[in-house]
């Protein structure tokens, strides 16, 4: 009779407490090479990175991935056929892209969620946009849970959502509350205030204020979440931009304009150009290197550590202790003698 | 709220060219400032016989004097002992474990010697697979116990390899990544060096044992492990003791016809080992245990276990099926061993009970014959006081009418008497 129960832990030798040494005097051995030989190995197999972007159409979503990004990533509404109606329900697009920079490849995936927040009855609408993200987790558990697994896992888990906030001025919706409250137990959140172009300084500032106040009453974390600072280094860091700079207020641009002698991005209005990588107009340079140059590791590793293991967790236990038979491989069980 | 999920295949991945610097290029230092606020595991296993300089050599390596007695000729058996240091260059934190084989070889019979190690390294693939399986596991910070790298001692014997030594690498070769080494190579002069390396090199490959490769796919490092590879397996000499060579202290043995220097290329294969191990594969080495010797060892676990990726029918059985399955089949087994219990439980019951009650009956039997028995002697005794009292009764009686009688004679007596009196009275008169 095969037994499912393991067989009990068999001891290894026990090693001793570690003893610390510190090899710098004794003469070099090497070891930091390890770091140039791991850098070397994960250029060669690349990054994946899934980022969704959430808010009611018009908000600028698109416009400012492809900022992000530098590239025509997403095809802005503005250009759809004009036949095409607004979707009746919320949608979900993936779109994969590949992209290289200094000798660095990643596989940028950017969701759109065209429908969300734009009916009239709105209620619910977050809940395609949940059935979606536990569905890449399902993927996911699906493929590290099989005998002969493959090298390497494709991910397409959600890193992040770009959550898009309208800047009406005065506090958040309904709408935003819910969906935030709703997913930020699921997958990274990073609220933006969009179009930010539209409010003064002191207007963005109060509205910040607004908009986190609010945010800490209904208990939503939003990422960078508290719970998961590892060291000072980061409380502290983090607590900086937890309290001071986020939501981000920004703005995007794909055109050029000519200021100063300097081509940048912006927006041309007949009072102004709004440089956006300009950080008195704006916190899209803030957003940007937030997100890409010192967190994107940390956002991946956050839904992998944390997120995933919630739903896998979840999914082991609601089953008692197995995951559940998915309904198209419903074939006769062969009962093992 | 139907869904409609519309999404482009991901096959046409469109190639983006980029009009700016985005700032991505950090990732992979982003990458390692984790790993390395984290810090690193390797592991290696020394297998070899005992006196062949594994110690001395993991001394010389990690320029390092960790403490270990010399260990004796005399175990009974093959036994592992692992030991943990903690070891820091720059901003590097490694823990190193090392884990060495105390008796191998010592015994007159060696059957048995491979199997403590095989279980060894077993082991610590099992507890990474009991990890991963949990349902609240924590991988991320898991301290990685499996053995990364195995150094195999060869000794210098100048012919070829033992017997025992192809059995052991033969039985771990599909479990750790082996780097043969030949130990104590200044035994061996440099002609007949040359001669006992490709001895054993055609004799591993002829008896099929697959040695750690050194990875060629990366240009960088391509070129410098294809030389590298030429050399093994590499003879190498310890030492921690140093001897002034020139005007510099080198690491070296001294001996009375000169004097071995570990670091130079000419006298042994010290520096390459050190380049091959440490600068320059450490991370594949742990990267292969991780995806082929782990995977492997998961793989057939799981298919020993019972589970299965296809069914007979060759339509894909996915893995929580058959669990479900399986499960289903074992808590089917306990509820019939536990009916089975109950019902013996019963039974037991019922019989001591059956018995019970026959000592009771028994018992009250017993009682009964007593209590009668009791009565008779009861009645018995009555009986006879009966009878006693009858007789008493009877003597009494007798008595009472003999006193009568005697008082009625008497008393007759004395009327006789009387009349006679009277009577001689009257006759007197």
């Amino acid at each position: 009779m095969s037994e499912l129960v393991p067989e009990p832990r068999p001891k290894p030798a026990v090693p001793m407490k570690p003893v610390s040494i510190n090899s710098n005097l004794l003469g070099y051995i090497g070891i930091d090479t390890i770091i140039e030989q791991m850098r070397k190995k994960t250029m060669k197999t690349g990054f994946d990175f899934n980022i969704m972007v959430v808010g009611q159409s018009g908000l600028g979503k698109s416009t400012l991935v492809n900022t992000l990004f530098k590239s025509q990533v997403s095809r802005k509404a503005s250009s759809w056929n004009r036949e095409e109606k607004i979707p009746k329900t919320v949608e979900i697009k993936a779109i994969g892209h590949v992209i290289e920079e200094g000798g660095v490849k990643m596989k940028l995936t950017v969701i759109d969620t065209p429908g969300f927040g734009d009916q009239i009855n709105n209620e619910n609408c977050w809940e395609p946009i949940e059935k979606y993200i536990n569905e890449q987790y399902e993927k996911f558990l699906k493929e590290e849970v099989n005998i002969a697994r493959k090298k390497r896992i494709p991910d397409t888990r959600v890193h992040c959502c770009l959550y898009f906030i309208s800047p009406t001025g005065h506090s958040l919706r309904p709408l935003d509350l819910e969906f935030m409250k709703h997913l930020s137990k699921v997958v990274n959140i990073i609220p933006v205030i969009a179009k930010a172009d539209t409010m003064t300084l002191e207007e963005k500032s109060e509205f910040k204020q607004r908009v986190r106040k609010e945010l800490e009453v209904n208990g939503i974390e939003f990422y960078p979440q508290k719970e998961f600072d590892e060291d000072l280094e980061d409380k502290t860091e983090n607590d900086k931009i937890r309290q001071e700079s986020m939501p981000f207020a920004v703005v995007g641009s794909d055109k050029e304009y000519q200021v100063n002698g300097k081509r940048v991005l912006g927006r041309k209005t007949p009072w102004g150009i709004i440089e956006v990588e300009n950080l008195n107009h704006c916190e899209f340079a803030l957003l940007r290197d937030f997100v890409i140059r010192t967190h994107l590791q940390d956002l991946k590793e956050v839904t992998h550590n944390i997120h995933y293991e919630t739903y896998r967790a979840k999914r082991l236990n609601d089953n008692g202790g197995l995951p559940p038979v998915s309904v198209d491989t419903e074939e006769s069980h062969e009962s093992n003698p | 709220m139907a869904v409609a999920v519309g999404r482009q295949s991901n096959e046409e991945l469109r190639n983006l060219s980029l009009s700016g610097h985005v700032g991505f290029d950090s990732l992979p230092d982003q990458l390692v400032n984790k790993s390395t606020s984290q810090g690193f595991c390797f592991n290696i296993l020394c297998v070899g016989e005992t006196g062949i300089g594994k110690s001395t050599l993991m001394d010389t390596l990690f320029n390092t004097k960790f403490e270990s007695d010399p260990a004796t000729h005399n175990e009974p058996g093959v036994r592992l002992k692992a030991r943990s240091y903690e070891l820091q260059e720059s901003n590097v934190r490694l823990k190193l474990t090392i884990v060495d084989t105390v008796g191998f070889g010592d015994q007159i019979n060696k059957d048995d010697s491979y199997k403590p190690i095989v279980e060894y390294i077993d082991a610590q693939f099992e507890a990474y697979l009991q990890e991963e399986l949990k349902i609240k596991r924590s991988l991320f910070n898991y301290h990685d116990t499996r053995i990364h790298a195995c150094l195999y001692f060869i000794a210098p014997t100048g012919h070829s390899l033992k017997s025992l030594d192809l059995v052991t690498m033969k039985k771990l070769d599909s479990k750790v990544n082996i780097i043969p080494i030949i130990a104590k190579a200044d035994t061996i002069a440099k002609n007949e060096l040359h001669k006992f390396k490709s001895k054993i090199m055609s004799e591993l490959v002829s008896n099929g044992v697959q040695i750690y490769q050194f990875p060629t796919d990366e240009e960088t490092v391509a070129e410098i492990n294809a030389t590298m590879s030429v050399h093994l397996p590499f003879a190498v000499v310890g030492s921690t003791e140093e001897v002034k060579i020139g005007n510099k202290m080198a690491k070296a043995r001294q001996y009375p016809w000169g004097v071995v220097q570990v670091e130079n290329e000419n006298h042994c294969d010290f520096v390459k080992l050190r380049e091959m191990l440490i600068r320059v594969n450490m991370e594949d080495l742990r990267e292969q245990t991780h995806t082929r010797h782990y995977e492997l060892y998961r793989r057939c676990k799981l298919e020993e276990m019972g589970f299965k990726d296809t069914d007979p029918d060759s339509k894909p059985f996915s893995l929580q099926e058959t669990y479900e399955a399986k499960r289903n089949e074992f808590l089917g087994e306990l509820q019939k061993k536990e009916e089975e219990m109950r019902q013996m439980f019963v039974m037991r019951v019922k019989e001591k009970e059956a018995e019970l009650k026959e000592a009771e009956k028994e018992l009250h039997e017993k009682f009964d014959l007593l209590k009668r028995t009791h009565q008779e002697e009861k009645k018995k005794v009555e009986d006879k006081k009966k009878e006693l009292e009858d007789e008493v009764n009877n003597f009494q009686k007798k008595k009472a009418a003999a006193q009568l009688l005697q008082s009625q004679a008497q008393q007759s007596g004395a009327q006789q008497t009387k009349k006679d009196k009277d009577k001689k009275n009257a006759s007197f008169t």
